[in-house]
């Protein structure tokens, strides 16, 4: 990970292991004679069955051929503890097996060609990208022009239902505010805290409470809020079990429905999120603080900064690029934000956002043209800050 | 993401120069810190960032009349506990909280396991095995982590249907696998990329293959990088609801628990005494995981931030 090593060849080039890599041909010669030629059949089996189920995922996705496999229950139905574990060790066991008859054969195979070797390393992560990631990436943009059954092509009709209709507006205008506060706040109070708590006696106990909230989900988060934003209403002897209402009656207001009244309820849910993130930001950033060269704080001492000026004209400056990645980072992740929505208002009162309303569109609504363009506009959201991201990465590299 | 991790062992060279250093700083951080008002401000952060967890576990031990009808800061006025909560959340007919953390369990450990040896070859191939379109690739490779997994539900899941076996734990597994790996073996290959070269020229020169490479030499040097993208995965899956919900549905024969947390406080909202220990139930173990390996788990966090 540390980018500033000097001696690490530079990422790309990949021209200092060229020479070493090339299998001289004297060199290669001794080796098949060790080989066993059981194992290359092996290895020719394992490639057969691969092309084979290459084919058949390529016939059947043309409609030449289509799968029925009566799979035994014990495979795919579990119901019983036992039955659970037993499966799961079986899938490793069977996932462990495989791979090692993989690169057994690569390694003891008789006349392996140096070309099997890289392809029998990759050749697994590479089905499944191509069968999990490119695959559905593309199908679902192409669905995203065509009707909620995906038969009729409407152009972009979705698009333009997102784009105009009134509760799509709301969902933008949420996720619109979702990424501009909650990266701009999270970094904000994780900055202040690593300042704060930096070289203090308490700065690992300190650190350890704020980054605690990145280690729970965020449908645990959302009960603990939920819980917090509790409303009971304002009678004689009913009494406040939520936190934050209870704080508004000790202050002679009255509660408050936190997660119903629109709009501000957004603003309740944003704090979850804030809440979860700052620990992420103050660690970045802290890390980054103490990577400050002394001799800049000292000129600066010497120059009679201090306090607040060596946090403005001293700190900031030199942690810019990792503020960006965090900030950054934090948006990508809370344009993606959907868990919390879903548990703490499942949507309603006006809070959906659109990795929220992907989800009841395409699973809820049964609308798959709708949901594939919601889905998509996500891809399209996340990709600019996505370039930015990796080129203030590689500028932070040159600097240092 | 990578330039930002100094949490990672310092170079040999920096041990005496940072004791120095840690020195000259004491003497700001006393200046700094001599000011009541940033003392007080940092407390109170503190303070609102435990108080909310704090609550939430308190309550899910107090008896469910209290919890409804009084808040959890009033128990050191009226102290009582109980695990009556627990009970009937993990054992309740209507919950079934155990059955479901069994199956949270069964989910994440190969879902943690497949990824990151798959990753592991891939990312030793492409740090020391010369072949064409090498660094066109990997480039590739890279650029997947950009994709957003809502872009690929539904076909995966239709995918899962045709080939009969939707439902089932294999599709979570395969999900999740597939999921992690463009940033697994990013963050696998920036790690092996930084072993010197001499010692895989070395092997190579004793006549050693890729596969007794990769296994007897550059194997035990990634241990600490294998935990912390490990942790990083677990914690993924473990309180991932999207991938599980999607795929698993809601059937107590699959589906994990935050699928049951998160469908709780739909049918159930008010049922305090259950959401707070069911809650507890589910963030239990990532907690454990989180204070017992906070090194790996910060480094693995620092590195896996993008993904999603």
């Amino acid at each position: 990970m540390s980018q500033n090593d000097p001696d690490r060849p530079p990422a790309g080039t990949g021209s200092t292991s060229t020479a070493l890599d090339k299998p001289s041909p004297p060199q290669a010669a001794p080796a098949p004679a060790e080989g066993s030629s059981l194992w290359t059949g092996v290895l020719i089996a394992i490639g057969a069955v691969t092309l084979i189920g290459i084919l058949a995922f390529v016939l059947s996705l043309v409609g030449v051929w289509t799968p029925e496999f009566d799979w035994p229950s014990w495979l795919v139905r579990t119901t019983t503890t036992v039955q659970k574990f037993s499966l799961m060790i079986f899938a490793i066991i069977l996932f462990v097996v495989v791979m090692s008859l993989i690169l057994l054969s690569v390694d003891r195979g008789r006349r392996i060609r140096s070309w099997v070797v890289p392809l029998a390393f990759l050749a697994p992560t590479g089905i499944m990208l191509v069968f999990g990631l490119i695959y559905p990436g593309v199908r679902t943009m192409r669905e995203s022009l065509f009707d909620r059954t995906s038969e009729n092509f409407v152009g972009f009709d979705n698009y333009a239902t997102i784009f105009t209709q009134d509760i799509f507006q709301i969902v933008l205008r949420n996720t619109f505010v979702w990424v501009l506060i909650v990266p701009i706040i999270a970094t904000g109070i994780g900055l202040i805290y690593a300042v704060l708590v930096d070289r203090t006696r308490f700065e690992a106990l300190a650190k350890g409470l704020i980054f605690l909230p990145m280690a729970i989900s965020f449908v645990g988060a959302g009960i603990i809020w939920k819980f917090i934003y509790e409303f009971r209403p304002d009678q004689e002897g009913v009494n406040q079990i939520g936190l934050a209402n209870q704080i508004l009656v000790w202050l002679g207001r009255e509660p408050y429905q936190f997660l119903i009244t629109a709009p501000w309820n957004n603003l309740f849910l944003i704090a979850v999120m804030i809440w979860i993130q700052t620990g992420f930001a103050m660690t970045v950033l802290s890390a980054a603080i103490k990577a400050i060269p002394d001799d800049i704080v000292e000129a600066a001492r010497l120059d009679g900064v201090s306090g607040i000026g060596m946090f403005r004209y001293v700190t900031v400056p030199s942690i810019r690029p990792a503020l960006v990645v965090v900030v950054t980072t934090v948006a990508i992740g809370t344009l993606k934000i959907f868990d919390i929505v879903r548990t703490m208002t499942g949507g309603n009162f006006n809070t959906s956002v659109v990795a929220n309303e992907f989800y009841t569109q395409s699973f809820r609504q049964f609308n798959i043209g709708l949901g594939a363009a919601l889905a998509t506009l996500l891809f399209v959201l996340v990709v600019p800050i996505v370039i930015y991201n990796v080129r203030q990465l590689r500028l932070s590299e040159d600097v240092r | 993401m990578t330039t930002t991790s100094p949490p990672a062992p310092p170079a040999p060279t920096a041990g005496v120069k940072k004791l120095s250093r840690a020195e000259q700083r004491a003497a700001d951080a006393k200046t700094k810190l001599s000011s009541p008002w940033a003392s007080l401000l940092a407390i109170v952060i503190a303070i609102l960032w435990t108080v909310p967890t704090f609550g939430l576990l308190l309550s899910s031990f107090r008896p469910e009349q209290e919890i409804k009808t009084t808040g959890w800061w009033t128990y050191f006025q009226n102290p009582g506990l109980t695990l009556d909560n627990y009970d009937e959340v993990l054992f309740g007919t209507t919950t079934q909280f155990s059955t479901f953390f069994v199956n949270s369990i069964v989910i994440t450990l190969p879902a943690v396991v497949i990824p990151i040896t798959l990753a592991l070859l891939a990312a030793y191939a492409f740090a020391w095995i010369e072949f064409p379109f090498r660094d066109t690739l990997f480039v590739a490779v890279f650029a997947l982590q950009i994709v957003p997994i809502q872009v690929t539900l539904i076909p995966l899941l239709s995918e899962y249907v045709r080939w009969g076996f939707a439902g089932s734990f294999w599709t979570v597994w395969l999900s999740h696998s597939i999921f992690a790996l463009p940033l697994a073996i990013f963050l696998l290959h920036n790690f092996m990329k930084d072993i010197p070269q001499s010692l895989i020229e070395a092997a190579r020169v004793d006549g050693a293959g890729h596969v007794k490479i990769f296994f007897r030499v550059l194997l035990p040097l990634l241990v600490p990088a294998i935990a912390a993208f490990g942790i990083f995965q677990f914690l993924w899956v473990w309180n991932d609801l999207l991938v599980a919900l999607t795929f698993a549905g809601g059937t107590p024969n699959v589906a994990p628990l935050t699928v049951r947390v998160a469908e709780l406080s739909g049918s159930r909202g008010t049922e305090w005494h259950l959401l707070t220990a069911g809650a507890a139930v589910s963030i239990v173990v990532p907690l454990i995981v989180f204070l017992s390996l906070q090194r790996f788990f910060v480094r693995g966090m620092l590195g896996g931030a993008v993904k999603g």
